[in-house]
């Protein structure tokens, strides 16, 4: 049975220029991959090494780095039972990454939801609409410039959001910085757009 | 695709069914070019609207069918309806401060929701509980477990029809609500664990009553068992209805009974074992065929082999019942877990500590983890990117019934509407958790 160390620089090994050095933490072995050819590294870590589980697949918002979003792949074999993380960059300018929804089914939703909540396109997706907010909805909440309390958006006839009143909680807490009122800012400026970190 | 439909601009076969538009049916006919010739209106299609608030989608799933007579031609599930923004609000409270939005994920089993959000972040400082407080988890996971099942057993069969089957599981799950009660003083929102262990040690005389309820159970599943297993109605409809392979289901990235009841033996507890589940002897039973019926029996099944594990942790659980040798439930270590009140009250470290843990959470280091936890209705996954301190930069929920329903679309055309209601039940989702 191969380790997922071995798997990773197997994949190294199929595409050097594109795929990182492994990097272990808690025993998780995780690449960067190059976002161009993601869909052809998965292709070949499914067909191939026999990943063929995609556990998940999340969007992240590094607000402020550049560049601004990664896409972090989940991968497990049911064969030989190792884990593998895949991890790629794409800067806000583009926003876009192939799809893996033709490598496994499963990623059809997951992407869908990434788009829906950051608002990452991914190119060639079958079917790219919003899956948990609705149609017409104009934000991407989870992107770290959306605020906690939400923002006013109205779509006649199917649904209106308002900001939720922050006072008296959730108390919201944001460690390591320096004064109390800074740290737990109880109510917000709602219209400000920016997290209190 | 019938030629008379008229679509709107959209991209082709995915096209959202919504987009379907109903002319007039002479304006059709005269498009269509058979001007003059009477067509047969019968073979048009339907669009039907199931839920979002229709008793066999179990919460607030709206599936979009396209029927042809009463065949489904194509189904389009629409989620979201329950979305609360649970990551969001992650990324905004400190770890311990989002236990309770753990309850309220798969709120049919909220004690093994908070051991598998607890063990994700536990995974991510690199801290493992003292036994004791393994095994009192193990107990937690399966009585959830015993208690997810028992529900979306009684709601399937309820849903085809069999209305006393719930009758019987539902008695026993309100025996699982009392055990919970005097566990954590919740019934249904137990949030019972903390970042490195439990609120509290087992409660005087409960092991005792989960003995009992072991014995008390068992007779209730063979009841319903006698119920449903060899029942004429229950097997027409559920028999060789909502058939998924091995391979579509490992594709669609089904987990859980949905996924073993396609003959793929993969449960987490066995491929990546966590807790004491490697000392505890179980079998994972698998079907064979893939359809309601062995999504069913494999359920059924599981049961039996969580009150075989639930056995085990009683009897071999450290400290026994009353522990009347303080075995360590938690990991101690002032800088995760609260120090007793009356140190805080008496004792310097043990103030800063508490004042630490409760205004800047537990010191997480920055990396990334990923967790995933055999829950009730599949795997339930914990992605956290910390870049340090109390609280995580992104935590992404792997949601189990998500998943699962995402093969809905591929699943459903083919069969009869009344079929939807049996393929359902025997999905057992839980919207709580599959919108967030």
């Amino acid at each position: 049975m191969p380790t997922a160390l071995e798997l990773a620089q197997a994949l190294r090994e199929r595409f050097p220029d594109v795929v990182s050095e492994p990097r272990e933490f808690r025993g998780e072995v995780t690449l960067e991959i190059g976002a161009e050819r993601i869909a052809e590294v998965c292709a070949h870590a499914k067909r191939e090494l026999g990943f063929d589980y995609l556990v998940d697949l999340t969007g992240v918002d590094n607000y402020e780095t550049d560049p601004r979003w990664s896409v972090v792949y989940e991968l497990a074999g049911l064969k030989h039972g190792c884990h593998l993380r895949l991890r790629t960059s794409v800067s806000e300018e583009s926003s876009e990454v192939p799809t893996v929804s033709g490598v496994w089914r499963t990623a059809n939703w997951h992407e869908r939801e990434a788009y829906d909540m950051l608002g990452i396109r991914f190119r060639g997706h079958p079917d790219l609409r919003r899956i948990l907010m609705w149609e017409g909805y104009p934000y991407f909440p989870l992107r770290k410039d959306f605020p906690l309390a939400g923002r006013s958006s109205e779509v006649p006839d199917v649904a209106f959001t308002h900001p939720a009143p922050l006072e008296g909680g959730p108390f919201v807490t944001a460690p390591g910085t320096l004064d109390a009122i800074a740290r737990e800012p109880r109510v917000r400026e709602v219209g400000e757009g920016r997290d209190a970190r | 695709m019938s030629a008379s439909l008229e679509r709107g601009p959209g991209p082709g076969a995915g096209a959202a069914v919504q987009e379907i538009r109903f002319g007039d049916a002479a304006a059709r006919a005269r498009a269509s070019g058979t001007e003059g010739e009477l067509r047969d209106i019968q073979g048009d299609r339907m669009v039907l609207n199931m839920g979002p608030s229709h008793p066999s989608t179990h919460g607030v799933l709206r599936v979009i069918l396209e029927l042809d007579g009463e065949t489904i031609t194509r189904a389009d599930p629409d989620v979201g309806y329950l979305h609360r923004g649970d990551e969001k609000i992650a990324e905004n409270m400190t770890y311990n401060q989002f236990v309770p939005y753990t309850d309220r994920l798969d709120y049919l089993a909220p004690l093994a929701n908070n051991v598998a959000y607890a063990l994700a972040v536990e995974k991510l400082m690199g801290l493992t509980l003292p036994p004791r407080g393994q095994y009192i988890r193990v107990i937690c996971c399966e009585l959830a477990r015993i208690s997810a099942h028992l529900l979306g057993l009684g709601a399937f069969a309820m849903d085809v029809g069999a209305l006393t089957v719930f009758m019987h599981t539902f008695t026993e799950r309100e025996k699982i609500y009392n055990l919970a009660e005097r566990l954590t003083g919740a019934r249904f929102t137990t949030s019972y664990t903390r970042i490195g262990g439990q609120t509290r040690d087992l409660p005087h005389g409960w092991l005792d009553s989960v003995s009992k309820f072991c014995d008390e159970v068992s007779h209730s599943i063979d009841e319903a068992d006698a119920l449903l297993t060899r029942n004429r109605i229950w097997i027409d409809r559920t028999r060789d209805v909502g058939i998924i392979s091995g391979a579509d289901a490992i594709d669609y990235g089904l987990t859980g009974p949905n996924l073993r009841g396609s003959g793929v033996e993969y449960d987490v507890r066995k491929a990546h074992p966590y807790l004491v589940y490697p000392e505890l002897e179980f079998e994972v039973p698998v079907g064979s065929v893939g359809d309601c019926y062995d999504r069913y029996l494999v359920r059924m099944e599981e049961m039996r082999q969580s009150v075989r594990l639930l056995r085990q942790c009683v009897a071999r659980i450290p400290g026994g019942g009353e522990n009347p040798h303080q075995e360590p439930i938690n990991v101690p270590d002032g800088k995760v877990m609260l120090p007793p009140k009356n140190k805080v009250l008496t004792g310097m470290e043990e103030l800063i500590h508490q004042f630490m843990l409760v205004t800047q959470g537990v010191p997480a280091p920055p990396g990334e983890v990923y967790f995933g936890a055999e829950n009730p209705k599949g795997e339930l996954g914990f992605y956290i990117l910390s870049k340090g301190g109390g609280s995580p930069y992104r935590l992404k929920i792997r949601a189990p019934s998500f998943v699962n329903l995402s093969i809905l679309s591929h699943l459903l055309p083919g069969h009869m509407i009344s079929d939807v209601t049996a393929i359902l039940g025997s999905f057992d989702f839980v919207m709580g958790e599959c919108d967030r």
